[in-house]
């Protein structure tokens, strides 16, 4: 029988975390579950979370917004509608079901190239905070965090607390494809977050790479232009350089090729939404 | 590991694997059959139920987590006869097998006890994580203005 | 089980289910839900490769594990060692060869469901590998390795008529279609419950099609007579032609009888995938020839299905979709060869629709494309051939029953389409690709398509499918109540409803019980093939007549004890197909026409179905509601087929056994459906039905895939449309070489050819 450990505080968690390196996590349990019903998963020891309060959190500032590990995505469209970018990815994970219980943590955790909530993570240029017992946190940026399908920076001792970013003023907004018309897995998805006072725009994109990725060289060319004067082809240029460096595979939920069409055409639309945005809402 | 938890009003004591999902907690350990098992994985909601109050894919929870809890089936809705929702179906010719019925049922009452009028926006949000694979949804969508329209 | 007691209204009236109300509140029994006192869970060892010799089996582990009662393998099979459907060539546990992955190897029995598993994970199976055979065309070559020992035809189907090289068309179209491996997904997975009994015999309870298919298929492999092998109607949760062919059944009364408990077996969705049979995977190429005035002159159709490891019901699916492949038109010159192979794939059977659907999408998308040559409007090209009461099909078949199927295209046509919506400001979910909102008005091309189908109600080719059923009235407190006993099965579609409203009609009481179906009762046959309506609902009503006769001889009086009549339903002799594929084979027919209307986002590929517009030849409305929902629901899942749902297969593995991956439509992509019945009655039935449960499903993705085409102008020619198709990303499957040549090898169907018994031949025996 599974061991299950149930700290009530973050200090107790992280005491346990550190006795037991070798036990799973658990938060919302819509990743780990499908794994232990299907037995690939077979843990012999759980941490369990959800008594956590510290975690299921969230705060902000001027200088900050912080949402902890625990908070779900429900919580998030409901009470972060505000930061569109990060509300809208989150209102399209799964189904109301799975958003009453998955977490922003266990989304970070699982590191799939898919997970809607990193994508809007890597928008915002979010730090990933780490907690280790007796230590001091770790803030690790979100592309040093995701390293690859299911892997990331975090080690055996740690667990995330929050993901943490400055607040960007400027619309954005998330969008994903998949074959049907709810409850899928992104095939392709787009995250776009402006940054009005630096004249800056961010580009994230989903299911496209071994990790989320940024269309770095999308979002020099976006910087450049005058965004009070929109060039549609200006915005196609954009489109055709994110294709050009996503790296997709094909899969069984969609070809490489498509991945990359998708991907052209969600660069030229989402910046198309946020420009045109501008102005009328703020995030 | 011992977990307490309370069913549709009655308590209860069972020793069980903290990972063991409650979906199936409920189904073959205490005989609940008004939760169904569909997919085991969160994809199809026959299984869902109230956790204290959150609709939830029971399939997904595991049973560490149900400790201290309170679940609520469709069971749980008929007092003595149907309830408004339970009729709707009925009324509306939204039942064929049944098998995704009892997820439904609990997934529409729950959108109308927080949202009394939704828009439809709201009612095609809510419905989406519950698969049926009998009715082509357009009768359920019926029942679901049905029984708003009933409600008290 | 479920005995179910209603008061809904009569024939003609919308009544409310009379199962309906435990269903709401979670209360009905389903086959998984079952359990008894000192009950062990069954579980299955199956297969993970498609094609191996199996060295050795080493239970000796298993046998040894914590709560394992037993374990056996094919050498405790004590009877018969393989069933099925039509020609019993599947093993009922492998023994020396397995065929397919997921093929059953070994069974165990625990005290818990989780002990079960272990045991399993204990079971050490030595295999040696074989290359899988996995293509249908690879399939026919004579050098390919033979799959079963009477080869790799299953059954070769050969239909000609007139003369085709004569024949004199101003305009060909030729085409080539193919559809992917469709799943019935029903929701409830398979489960049953064996109890063994003090006689010797077993009790079964189950969720299945048939009781009596399903009894005549155990008892030869458990070694008892059919007497001691006593089978009863668990809940069904859908089933869609995925209960036809036996699951748990077999398996649980071995277990049941081997260790004198209770056992139960049910399966989680990934085994539902693997234990049972889906809709064939298809190869059409068909060529129509028309002269300039639009009338269809000739039509070749060459036709192959991937039938998989084991026959199943296959030999009749090709029958159905040989015989519909010219489509429902009058066609003076027609040659159509259709074939079935084994192959190492997952084997294929019934699933709603039987044929039909695959060449539908090939005959409708060929019928556009001359429709275009001819630069007619696809509709019109349709009136002009369309079959009516009177006409011939290519088997020869002449249309002796209600056939209006002008009426049904009209009907479609004076739908109201659905108003147009502005580009900007629609509810997001409006847009193509849905909660993902990557469209919010950019690209939508919004198109139109019609699709005319057709298919068969009940057994075909000489079958005898006849139904029993016993109406009893009885006195009771508050005036008289009547029941029905039949072995008949309801797995959703509302048969039990459409009794009782005959009942109530027929005999006039308020208070109709439907008691449990078992097979104390004689055979009702097969839920599938459209039938139950009128077969069992033919039988309810012969005995209704018989009581009110008694009654009336009684003088109105019930004081004496209950009336009960017992009759039997026969639909009308069907022939044998002959060498050149003519007679008449089929027992009635029944026409739909749907109109579907959708918006793509053409440059992401994504799809938006905006409306289905239905017209449906139903012969008479027994349940208004209950029959809009059947058309309603096998829409939905003819929307999955167009455009998600294909079990994928590479070298044999299924690779998405779950709800992830496999994709059915959710409540966001089933548009408004606007259903129209056209009621010309079918002499020979009761009250004139038809059939109304499969139509739906037959034309529904021909009509979406017409719509995509005339959206994007693209070709489109294999199911499910993939985003890629859409975007000419992935290659057209016309570019396939061309059709096999017709004369195949070893064409003789394998039963006759290998001597094997016909499964339900067998049983009609028993009615003679
Ligand atoms: C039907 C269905 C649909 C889904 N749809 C989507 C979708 O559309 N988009 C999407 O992105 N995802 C989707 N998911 C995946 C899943 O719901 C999300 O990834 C979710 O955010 C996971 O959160 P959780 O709290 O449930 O994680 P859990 O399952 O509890 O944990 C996931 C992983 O993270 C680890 N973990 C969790 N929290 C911490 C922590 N604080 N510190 C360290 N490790 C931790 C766990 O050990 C585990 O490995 C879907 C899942 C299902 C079942």
């Amino acid at each position: 029988m599974t061991e299950a450990l149930r700290p009530k505080t973050l200090e107790e968690a992280l005491a346990l975390r550190a006795a037991h390196p070798e036990a799973t996590v658990l938060a919302g349990g819509t990743d780990l579950m499908v794994g232990v019903n299907f037995g690939r998963a077979e843990p012999a020891c759980l941490l369990d979370l959800s008594r956590l309060g510290e975690l299921t959190a969230w705060a902000r500032d001027d200088n900050c917004i912080s949402v902890g590990a625990g908070v779900t995505f429900s919580r998030i469209s409901a009470e972060l509608d505000d930061l569109t970018a990060l509300a809208e990815a989150a209102s399209t994970v799964g189904s109301p079901q799975i958003r009453n219980r998955a977490t922003l943590g266990g989304n970070i955790v699982t590191a799939s190239p898919a997970g809607d909530g990193i994508a809007a993570l890597a928008a915002y240029d979010a730090s990933i905070v780490v907690a280790r017992h007796a230590r001091a946190d770790r803030r690790i940026p979100w592309d040093e965090f995701f390293l690859g399908p299911k892997q990331t920076a975090l080690a055996d001792d740690e667990l995330v607390v929050a993901a943490e970013w400055e607040p960007v003023d400027g619309p954005g907004t998330f969008a994903k494809v998949g074959p049907r018309s709810a409850m899928v897995i992104a095939v392709a998805s787009i995250c776009v977050q402006l940054d009005e006072q630096a004249h800056d725009v961010r580009i994230a994109l989903g299911s496209v790479g071994p990790t989320v990725l940024r269309a770095t060289r999308a979002e020099q060319l976006v910087t450049q232009l005058d965004w009070n004067d929109l060039d549609e082809r200006a915005l196609q240029e954009a489109g055709a350089l994110a294709a050009a460096d996503v790296q997709p595979i094909d899969d069984l939920r969609g070809t490489a090729a498509y991945r990359r069409r998708a991907v052209e055409v969600l660069v030229r639309r989402a910046l198309a939404w946020t420009l045109a945005a501008r102005g009328k809402v703020a995030a | 590991m011992i977990v307490h938890l309370t069913v549709d009003g009655t308590t209860h004591i069972v020793d069980v694997d903290p990972l063991r999902s409650l979906a199936t907690l409920l189904r073959d350990e205490l005989g609940v059959i008004a939760v169904k098992n569909g997919c085991e994985q969160g994809e199809c909601g026959s299984c869902t139920v109230w956790l204290d109050d959150e609709l939830v894919c029971s399939c997904l929870v595991p049973a560490v987590q149900a400790d201290g809890a309170s679940v609520r089936t469709a069971a749980s809705l008929a007092n003595g006869g149907l309830d408004t929702v339970q009729e709707a179906f009925l009324d509306a010719g939204a039942v064929q097998c049944g098998y995704c019925i009892p997820g439904f049922v609990v997934t529409v009452a729950d959108l109308l006890e927080r949202d009394p009028h939704p828009s439809e926006h709201a009612v095609r949000d809510a419905l989406s994580g519950n698969v049926c694979r009998c009715t082509g949804y357009r009768k359920i969508f019926a029942a679901t203005r049905l029984a708003e329209a009933r409600r008290p | 089980m479920n005995a179910v007691t209603g008061r809904p209204g009569r024939v003609g009236e919308s009544a409310r289910r009379i199962d309906g109300a435990p269903k709401t509140t979670g209360e009905y029994v389903y086959g998984g839900d079952l359990s008894a006192p000192w009950m062990l869970w069954g579980g299955t060892l199956r297969s993970p490769h498609a094609a191996a010799r199996i060295r050795s089996i080493d239970t000796s582990e298993a046998v040894g594990a914590p709560g394992v009662h037993a374990v056996l393998t094919a050498a405790d099979v004590p009877g018969r060692p393989t069933f099925g459907l039509e020609i019993a060539d599947q093993p009922v546990l492998a023994s020396d060869e397995v065929r397919y992955e997921g093929e059953a190897v070994a069974l165990v029995a625990a005290d818990r469901p989780e002990r079960a598993r272990a045991a399993l994970r204990l079971i050490r199976v030595e295999y040696e590998l074989l290359e899988p055979l996995v293509d249908m065309e690879l399939a026919l070559d004579p050098a390919a390795r033979p799959l079963h020992a009477f080869g790799n035809v299953l059954r070769h189907v050969h239909i000609a008529r007139g003369d085709l090289d004569a024949a004199a068309a101003d305009v060909w179209v030729s085409g080539f279609y193919e559809t992917g491996m469709q799943d019935q997904a029903p929701l409830g997975p398979e489960g049953g419950l064996a109890v063994p009994a003090s006689d010797g015999g077993v009790d079964l309870y189950v969720a299945t099609q048939w009781l009596h298919v399903d009894r005549q298929q155990i008892a030869p492999c458990l070694g008892l007579p059919e007497e001691l092998v006593r089978v009863t109607l668990a809940g069904v949760g859908g089933a869609f032609g995925s209960r036809e062919d036996v699951s748990v059944q077999i398996h649980a009364c071995l277990l049941a009888l081997r260790t004198g408990r209770p056992v139960k077996m049910s399966y989680g969705r990934e085994e539902s995938f693997h234990g049972h049979v889906h809709r064939h995977p298809s190869r059409t190429w068909i060529r129509y020839g028309a002269t300039r005035d639009g009338k269809l002159v000739a039509a070749d159709v060459r036709l192959l299905l991937d039938g998989g490891a084991y026959a199943s019901s296959s030999p009749a699916v090709l029958a159905n979709a040989s015989t519909f492949a010219a489509g429902p038109y009058e066609v003076p010159n027609v040659r159509i060869e259709g074939t079935v192979v084994y192959t190492n794939n997952p084997p294929c059977g019934a699933m709603r629709g039987f044929g039909a659907p695959q060449v539908c999408f090939a005959y409708e998308a060929a019928m556009d494309e001359l429709a275009e040559a001819l630069r007619l409007s696809p509709l019109e090209l349709r009136l002009r051939n369309v079959v009516g009461h009177g006409s011939a099909l290519p088997t020869g078949q002449v249309l002796t029953g209600s056939a209006p199927v002008r009426e049904v295209i009209e009907r479609c046509r004076a739908i109201p389409l659905p108003p147009r919506e502005p580009p900007l400001g629609r509810d997001p979910l409006d847009y193509p690709g849905g909660a993902g909102r990557a469209n919010r008005g950019e690209h939508i091309r919004r198109g139109v398509g019609f699709a005319v189908g057709f298919k068969n109600v009940a057994y075909s080719e000489g079958f005898d499918d006849a139904a029993e059923a016993t109406v009893i009235l009885s006195d009771a407190p508050n005036g008289p109540i009547a029941a029905v006993r039949t072995a008949a099965v309801d797995y959703g579609q509302g048969l039990y409803t459409v009794l009782a409203q005959i009942v109530r009609t027929e005999l006039g009481v308020e208070d109709v019980i439907v008691h449990p179906a078992t097979t104390e009762s004689g055979s009702a046959g097969s839920t599938s093939a459209s039938r139950q309506t009128t077969m069992t609902g033919g039988a309810v009503l012969e005995a209704c007549r018989a009581v009110r006769a008694e009654l009336a001889a009684r003088g109105g009086d019930l004081t004496g004890g209950p009336i009960s009549c017992t009759r039997e339903f026969h639909h009308r002799p069907t022939d044998q197909l002959d060498a050149e594929g003519q007679g008449d084979i089929h027992v009635s027919f029944a026409f739909t026409a749907q109109r579907a209307v959708v918006d793509v986002d053409t440059e992401l590929g994504l799809v938006r179905v905006v409306q289905i517009a239905a017209a449906q030849d139903i012969g008479h409305t027994i349940n208004p509601l209950g029959a809009e929902g059947q058309v309603e629901g096998g829409t939905a899942m003819g929307i999955g087929y167009a455009l998600m749902e294909e079990i994928q297969v590479e070298a044999g593995l299924i690779r998405n056994p779950s709800f992830t991956d496999y994709l059915v439509p959710t409540a966001l992509d089933v548009p408004p459906i606007v259903v129209d019945f056209v009621e010309e009655p079918e002499p020979g039935a009761p009250y004139g039905v038809k059939g109304i449960g499969e139509l739906s499903t037959v034309v529904a993705a021909p009509a979406i895939v017409a719509a995509l085409r005339h959206a994007t102008g693209r070709t489109l020619t294999r199911l499910p449309v993939r985003p890629d198709d859409l975007l000419g990303l992935r290659p057209d499957s016309t570019a396939h070489p061309r059709a096999p040549v017709p004369d195949v090898p070893g064409q003789q169907p394998v039963p006759e050819y290998a001597g094997l018994e016909l499964g339900q031949q067998e049983l009609m025996k028993g009615h003679e």
